[in-house]
């Protein structure tokens, strides 16, 4: 390849911001319709995508609610078709029914959630109070969905497409967990785009053409054998993600003292944290899951034995926290900081918290 | 099954072939067999079948799937709009329909299908009004006529207490999205006949992506109404048809453009 070449295909660095370098990432992989009703902190998604899917000769809708976005999506999706929701905390709450559905009837389908601050209408400032839903369930139902956290736009980026190919390859749902700061923040990135190839199905709606037995994509299953027969093989399909899928993240764990749990944007103040604290002799580490489910349980067991004790931090009241403690199962303390409503901890708070861990 | 005349019989009766070879669950007399009877009929002499992806409601009719030879997907109660216009936009050249009872439409999912109009989706609404919740007991549904009474409306329907009759049909016919919207019945023989004629020009225009087209069917629910089968039907055309007048309340591609 020549030297022309090679500068020409180096992605270019360049200034985005998070909810834009999300849809631009979608789009780049290959995403066919996207469906999406207004809400900040996300709204430059849907206006991206007003703009750019046309333009790509794809499908754009500004629905009618989220309950009409996650539905068109069901519709869209049971064809085979790569697609993106996108909202914030009230819309994912709405989006609840269709989530369910879709991971009854193993639709896949990437949503996008710019976490703001709840509950209620809450405000509109940066929040992960929404972890419980993302990983605890947003439908009725047994079921979970894989829940991606990026912690920078360069990362929300290359998820992007990993998410596509995470609900193609187990027909599910998959949520990227975004929180206010990501999406409204800009940084610069080299954007590596991926358009992960498609895999051959055999499930979706194409209709017929006299030529095959009719499919029907469907989560009702009257007869109770049945059902439960149905929901054995999702269990099986969530704990086969659960072994291949897990996600996580380290820095500066070896000879670490305390570590830090944190993911999205608290990573980030935690890792400034980090580096103060360093500066000044105490030994931080930072253990970050990109995967909230599946939770990182054993890494995290594996990567805080014989440390001092556990800092997780959190904008919330304390709710990826308990996943924490229940990996740990006591054999560390586990210390938790978190704010709400949009107010960030900053890094001199989480660098204080870690002080009291170790002061005699 | 397929029945081997030998001699000059003619058959002047059969299953269609868009119709699955299985009896249904559906009460002895209810209407969803006939319109479902009507919609594959249309499959075959429209040769749809191939082309066609069905969305299902939450109602009586949720198990379509089983009887109709069309892939299919279900829908959460009252979203089969949404989903259906999903369906289309991404897969624009086949034939999508939805099968909605009355609840299903006209109450927990009135956004969707005011919206889907509103976008002039090139989708079939098959609207099955039996003025009652069926298959969740008998309730009352928005479409439930005044004085009539249902297990949640005792006394009959009051409209101090519960409101009016939804005519959802006329509302939708409003929205300029809307190239055709008609409401028939299956009262009686002359009315089923009237009802596919309504039905063909519904899917016809689906084809020349004139926009939303949705029918109405007036139907029965002789077990959720306390009636025999004839009873209802008659009931329907003594009493129902008053509250909700059959005809096409609109026919855009009909109107052409002079008249607008
Ligand atoms: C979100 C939700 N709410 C309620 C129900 C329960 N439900 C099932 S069918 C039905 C009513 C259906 O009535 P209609 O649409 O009139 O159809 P019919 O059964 O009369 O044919 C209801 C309320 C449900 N499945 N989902």
């Amino acid at each position: 390849m020549s030297a022309m070449a090679t500068t020409q295909l180096a992605p270019k660095r360049v200034l985005m911001k998070g909810n834009e370098a999300m849809a631009e990432a979608a789009i780049q992989a290959g995403c066919d319709a996207y469906f999406g009703y207004p809400i900040t902190p996300q709204a430059e998604i849907l206006e991206l995508m007003a703009r750019r899917m046309p333009e790509e000769g794809r499908v754009f809708i500004q629905a009618e609610s989220e309950l009409g976005a996650i539905n068109m999506a069901l519709g869209a999706a049971a064809t085979g078709a790569r697609v993106l929701v996108s909202s914030s905390s009230p819309g994912i709450s709405l989006m609840a029914e269709g989530m369910s559905y879709m991971a009854g009837s193993e639709v896949p389908m990437v949503l996008i959630n710019v976490m703001r601050g709840g509950p209620g209408l809450g405000s509109i400032g940066p929040s992960q109070s929404d972890y419980f839903q993302a990983v605890k369930g947003h439908g009725h139902g047994d079921y979970k969905v894989p829940v991606l956290a990026p912690a920078s736009i360069a990362e929300a980026v290359a998820l992007m497409a990993d998410a596509f190919e995470l609900a193609e390859r187990y027909r599910t749902p998959v949520i990227v967990l975004a929180d206010g700061t990501l999406g409204q923040a800009m940084e610069p990135v080299s954007p590596a785009y991926r358009d992960p190839a498609r895999l051959q199905t055999d499930w979706n709606l194409t209709s017929t053409n006299g030529e095959r037995e009719p499919r029907v994509v469907r989560s009702l299953h009257l007869r109770p054998e049945e059902l439960q027969e149905h929901n054995t093989h999702l269990q099986a399909k969530f704990a086969q993600i659960a072994e291949r899928e897990v996600r996580f993240a380290t820095e500066r764990i070896e000879d670490a003292d305390i570590v830090i749990v944190a993911y999205g944007t608290a990573a980030r103040i935690a890792r400034t944290a980090m580096e103060r604290g360093r500066s000044k002799g105490l030994r931080i580490g930072i253990f970050r899951p990109i995967t909230l489910w599946p939770f990182p349980t054993a890494e995290l067991v594996a990567a805080t034995e014989g440390k001092r004790g556990i800092l997780t931090v959190e904008l919330s009241s304390g709710q990826m926290v308990e996943d924490v403690r229940l990996a740990i199962e006591g054999r560390l303390p586990v210390h938790f900081l978190g704010r709400q409503g949009g107010v960030l901890p900053s890094p001199n708070e989480v660098l204080e918290a870690c002080r009291k861990m170790v002061a005699p | 099954m397929t029945v081997q005349l030998t001699d000059n019989r003619r058959v002047i009766y059969r299953r269609p072939d868009a119709l699955q070879d299985k009896s249904t669950h559906y009460c002895p007399g209810c209407g969803h067999g006939i319109v479902h009877r009507l919609v594959a009929e249309l499959f075959d002499e429209m040769k749809l079948t191939g082309r066609t992806i069905g969305v299902g409601s939450v109602g009586c009719s949720v198990f379509a799937y089983e009887y109709f030879k069309t892939d299919f997907v279900e829908s959460p109660h009252g979203r089969a709009p949404a989903v259906a216009t999903g369906v289309r936009r991404v897969q624009p050249d086949k034939f999508v329909f939805t099968y909605q009872g009355d609840g299903d439409l006209a109450a927990i999912g009135t956004a969707e299908i005011v919206h889907a109009a509103a976008r002039g989706e090139n989708i079939t609404a098959i609207f099955v009004n039996n003025g009652i919740y069926g298959m969740t007991g008998g309730q009352m549904a928005p479409t439930t006529l005044l004085g009539q009474k249902t297990t949640s409306s005792p006394l009959g329907r009051d409209p101090v207490l519960a409101g009016y009759p939804v005519p959802i049909t006329e509302m939708l016919a409003l929205v300029p999205g809307t190239a055709y919207a008609a409401r028939g019945s299956v009262a009686t023989p002359q009315l089923v006949g009237r009802a596919k004629s309504l039905l063909k020009r519904a899917f016809e225009l689906q084809e020349a992506k004139a926009g939303f087209t949705i029918v109405e069917i007036l139907s029965n629910c002789p077990v959720g109404w306390g009636m025999t089968a004839p009873a209802s039907m008659e009931h329907v055309e003594k009493d129902v048809i008053g509250t909700y007048p059959l005809g096409v309340l609109v026919d855009r591609a009909k109107a052409g453009p002079e008249s607008k």
